[in-house]
């Protein structure tokens, strides 16, 4: 059983970076007419999103919200040890991302560099190795960049995905802190690979002209292969299954009580999924903050990414509980403190 | 669970559909409010109110209401 327990590690500091450029939901009028449109917008809740631009990736906005945080807090980028890298749109097949963040960030060459490949349950899970890291004796340091750019894998003639994917990228210092115990629940279930998924392009099925090409798929929505596919009712309905019971579970494991903590920060997959959980653990709603109306779907940068836009500048201890869950299937939970994190205010890049 | 009951919750999730067109025999698929975000509310509704779980295929086996009442009972 994967529940993790540590103390006197904590986050240290957060930011994030979006692009600029906006893309409105109301401009989906190609894929849906315009009542379709609203209904969409009510139930899933996301007004816009931020795309990248053709020659940013989800590193280039992840290392704009690290260099911000390393600026922010006065970070020695030597006395970083361990970086992290979790990203499903990384720069290259090979190598991996981290070691090229370790360059450009000015990082020693003694520092541990690898990525991690999970989708949207990646934060919390990725947030777990961070901390077993910064436990270690030597390490004081750990940089965890999690960023994602599904604009670039997302066909914007399928009715399912397009609404909802935005880009962001953003960076979570970890290192030896004095603020408590912190809690990690970790889940999977590997019957449900196929409820998320890009089928081709990786070794089971190489990429060739055909699994490039967009055409109409059995769903009626029009894609590639290379593309994302999602089964909406099948990720909900496992969603509705697993996410109130872990965050009971979580809390149960900790003996930590619901109302000790300030914020659930839930990955923004759409609004009215967290509106259930929301309405089934009996959350006051102003504890499950928000930013998918602006951002949508980030994939595994989104649960950070409500961190620094939803509370930066907000007093208070912040016992946080996160909760992240997709693609593998994949979910995760955690608490913790972000009583010593400092935030940097959202840039855009 | 009656059915009756069951009609009643269905039909509270449609905004647009009027509550005397929910009859057992009714092939809600065919409503032209039904969408696969109904079938979100849907889910969570027979969550909420039955403490049941459906799935797509429960959904996509489904052609009346009734058959959706009977997959509810049978699980």
């Amino acid at each position: 059983m994967a529940f993790l327990a540590f103390e006197n590690v904590g986050i240290s500091a957060m930011a994030a970076c979006v692009p600029p450029k906006v893309s409105y939901s109301r401009d989906l009028t190609g894929l849906m007419s315009e009542t379709e449109i609203e209904k969409t917008i009510e139930s899933v809740g996301i007004r816009e999103k931020r795309f990248a631009a053709e020659d940013v990736c989800a590193s280039d906005l992840c290392y704009r919200a690290a260099t911000q945080l390393i600026h922010d807090n006065g970070i020695d980028p030597e006395s970083i040890d361990v970086l992290i890298f979790l990203s499903q749109t990384s720069d290259y097949r090979i190598p991996a991302t981290a070691p090229i963040l370790q360059q450009r960030l000015g990082l020693a060459q003694t520092t541990a560099c690898f990525d991690i490949n999970l989708g949207c349950s990646g934060f919390v899970y990725a947030l777990s190795t961070a901390f077993a890291y910064a436990s270690a004796k030597n390490v004081n340091r750990v940089l965890l960049l999690v960023g994602e750019t599904f604009s670039r894998i997302t066909s914007q003639r399928d009715r399912v995905n397009a609404p909802l994917y935005g880009d962001a990228g953003t960076a979570t210092l970890v290192g030896k802190e004095d603020c408590g115990r912190s809690f990690f629940s970790l889940h999977s279930d590997g019957t449900g690979k196929d409820a998320v998924m890009i089928p081709a392009g990786g070794m089971r099925n190489p990429a060739n002209t055909g699994n490039l090409e967009e055409k109409e798929a059995e769903d009626g929505n029009i894609r590639s292969d290379s593309q994302i596919y999602m089964d909406g009712l099948a990720v909900f309905n496992f969603a509705m299954r697993v996410v109130p019971k872990n965050i009971r579970e979580i809390l149960e494991q900790s003996g930590v009580a619901l109302e000790e903590i300030d914020w659930l920060i839930f990955h923004q997959a759409n609004k009215f999924m967290t509106d259930f959980f929301v309405k089934k653990l009996k959350i006051p709603a102003g504890k499950a903050p928000y930013c998918l109306d602006r951002y949508g779907n980030t994939s595994s940068a989104s649960v950070p990414l409500t961190v620094v836009s939803e509370l930066y500048g907000k007093p208070g201890k912040q016992q946080v509980l996160m909760s992240g869950f997709g693609a593998g299937l994949s979910w995760a939970s955690a608490i913790l403190s972000l009583g010593n994190c400092r935030i940097s205010p959202l840039l855009e890049y | 669970m009656n059915i009756n009951d069951f009609i009643r919750n269905f039909a509270d999730i449609f905004d647009d559909t009027p509550a005397e067109e929910f009859v057992p025999e009714l092939p809600f698929k065919d409503l032209e409010e039904w969408s696969s975000l109904m079938a979100l509310s849907l889910m969570s509704m027979v969550e909420d109110e039955y403490n049941v779980f459906l799935d797509r295929n429960d959904i996509e086996n489904s052609c009346t209401v009734e058959d959706l009442f009977h997959t509810i009972q049978s699980k």
